[in-house]
């Protein structure tokens, strides 16, 4: 359809939408991770990125080394005491409205490892949005994981978190 | 002063060769390309590097003293989440120490398959290394390229063990399962493309003058200080000393494979460079031969102490039923002793000591990772460089920080 019949079609046509569906289809479609890789999972975070599966189909192949730049946290791999402080400082500096996905059974739960040296779960000093299950997860899953938080960032208003 | 949180820079009142201060420069946990979460404390002298100290353990998992909790069996489930760029090397390591004290000898067959996984693991390994040092001098097609392959080699591995990375595959007294027909094909059409993939990589590099300029003379490691510091493979053969476990100590049947062991005089991160692409081109040759001498028989020891019975002896015999039992409540315990295990992985020696006390769990397990000790090279390598070049050389380390901290 060349674009004047384009043009055509849609006459005087609005469109109308709530300012809120505006943004979150904005912002769902825009999500850019911060580039923070732990432990094993990092290596099948790397993957999502590759030609097979590409992230950046779901717009979010632009993996910023700055949490500044981002709006979503991976927690890719195994959080020891010792990380747990500086991935809390990763995820204040990141801006609002942030989100975070916790990639693994050892970010979401401590995993095989019920010992001395891990964070038993993620979600015990930052928010977390999206569980995956898996040790690592395939790279499906967390492709599956972004549909998800995209769909929840849809649905939220313009102000996600009050 | 501080500039942020998190981000501190401190003169160090000492005067540096250029009239001003050192300053102390902290690098990571939380960077781009140190490969997961190093952090290097170094001092500068302008923009020269003049020390450097690692500060490790933001990966710290316990994993040594896990395994003492866990049955002889489910150890190997562990061993695969330390360097997790290279499951099967791991497991290969612990369940070679673990049949040394038993005194069990594997299958002919269940070696081969071990040579097979290993040299798949090897070049899996090196697919990332090769990928992500690209990635942080600038050559980002490299990822795509290599990925491309690294996720063939995963398939494969998925056919084999059922998953992608932490197979498991290889364990004490034998390998999971054998080969499927599928996985064999998979090998054998993966072995005819991979040399021509290797070719592509060397296209793009090799004479590549951005590549070159970024790392030829940069990371100096002389093969004395190599030697001195305890460095492993690439980084030892980078340095022109050849040293590999598959021939100086051979395991699992690799004293039967024709190869040869890279080494460059380079000295440098281009002759590191150099190394890894012909160990994946010797890996090629040695899944070659290992595909077509493939021998038949048993993939696990014939040992109804050791290993479960098969699944329809269950149906027949109360004593497998038994067996069964006693295996999957209590386990095997391993006789009294220790030893000391090391294979090559792809970062260098990969050794694993196990204590026994006799019964059905570990005393303790210990091992000799590659990268932690490859990790004390690095200030060597970096003293009076650049702070840009300090990229290239931590890349061309290769550590695994699961691997460092264990």
């Amino acid at each position: 359809m060349g674009l004047e019949e384009l043009a055509e079609s849609l006459g005087q046509n609005v469109l109308t939408t709530t300012l809120g569906k505006l943004v979150g289809w904005g912002r769902g479609n825009s999500v850019w991770p911060a580039q923070f890789g732990l432990a094993c999972c990092a290596i099948e975070m790397i993957a999502t990125a590759t030609p097979r599966l590409d992230i950046g189909r779901f717009g979010s192949e632009a993996m910023r080394a700055s949490p500044r730049q981002s709006d979503l946290m991976i927690v890719s791999g195994r959080v020891s005491q010792k990380m747990a402080p500086v991935l809390r400082t990763v995820y204040d500096q990141m801006p609002e409205p942030k989100w975070v996905i916790s990639m693994g059974a050892c970010a979401s739960t401590g995993g095989v490892f019920n010992n001395y040296a891990l964070l038993q779960g993620v979600d015990k000093i930052v928010p977390v949005d999206v569980y995956i299950p898996g040790c690592p997860p395939r790279p499906e899953d967390l492709l599956n994981a972004l549909m998800i938080l995209q769909e929840r960032i849809k649905a939220q208003g313009i102000m996600p978190r009050q | 002063m501080t500039v942020s949180e998190g981000v501190t820079i401190i003169k160090t009142g000492e005067q540096g060769a250029f009239g001003g201060e050192l300053l102390t420069v902290n690098f990571g946990p939380h960077h781009p390309s140190t490969h997961g979460v190093l952090r290097l404390i170094v001092d500068l002298d302008g923009e020269q590097v003049r020390r450097v100290k690692p500060v490790i353990g933001y990966l710290h998992t316990g994993i040594e003293k896990q395994m003492e909790a866990l049955r002889w069996q489910q150890g190997v489930v562990v061993t695969d989440r330390h360097d997790y760029l290279s499951p099967p090397i791991n497991n290969l390591a612990y369940a070679l120490a673990v049949e040394r004290l038993m005194g069990v000898d594997v299958p002919p067959r269940a070696q081969a398959l071990r040579v097979i996984m290993s040299e798949l693991t090897r070049l899996s390994s090196h697919l990332v290394w090769l990928g992500t040092s690209g990635l942080e001098l600038g050559a980002m097609s490299m990822l795509m390229y290599c990925f491309r392959e690294r996720d063939t080699i995963l398939d494969m591995n998925e056919e084999i063990s059922g998953f992608r990375m932490h197979t498991s595959y290889i364990r004490p007294g034998g390998v999971m399962a054998d080969a499927t027909p599928r996985f064999l094909e998979m090998l054998e059409e993966f072995i005819r493309a991979m040399p021509g993939h290797i070719d592509e990589y060397e296209d793009l590099l090799t004479m590549n003058p951005i590549w070159r300029s970024r790392t030829i003379g940069i990371g100096r490691l002389s093969p004395e200080d190599a030697k001195v510091l305890g460095a492993s493979g690439p980084m030892i053969r980078g340095s022109g000393i050849a040293w590999d476990l598959r021939k100086a100590m051979p395991y699992s049947g690799y004293e039967n494979y024709d190869f040869e062991v890279a080494t460059s005089d380079d000295c440098d991160c281009y002759g590191r460079y150099l190394v890894r692409i012909k160990e994946m081109r010797e890996a090629v040759k040695i899944l070659r031969q290992a595909l077509d001498r493939l021998p038949d028989g048993p993939v696990n020891v014939d040992d109804r102490k050791m290993l479960p019975p098969p699944r329809e002896e269950l149906e027949t015999s109360m004593e497998a039923v038994i067996h069964h039992f006693k295996l999957f409540t209590e386990g095997y315990s391993v006789p009294p002793g220790d030893v000391y295990v090391a294979v090559e992985s792809g970062r260098g020696e990969n050794g694993c000591y196990v204590v026994s006390d006799g019964t059905h769990k570990p005393r303790r397990v210990k091992f000799r990772s590659a990268s932690f000790v490859n990790l004390q090279a690095l200030e060597r390598m970096a003293l009076n460089h650049m702070v840009a070049d300090m990229v290239a050389i931590i890349g061309s380390a290769d550590t695994v920080l699961g691997d460092v901290d264990r």
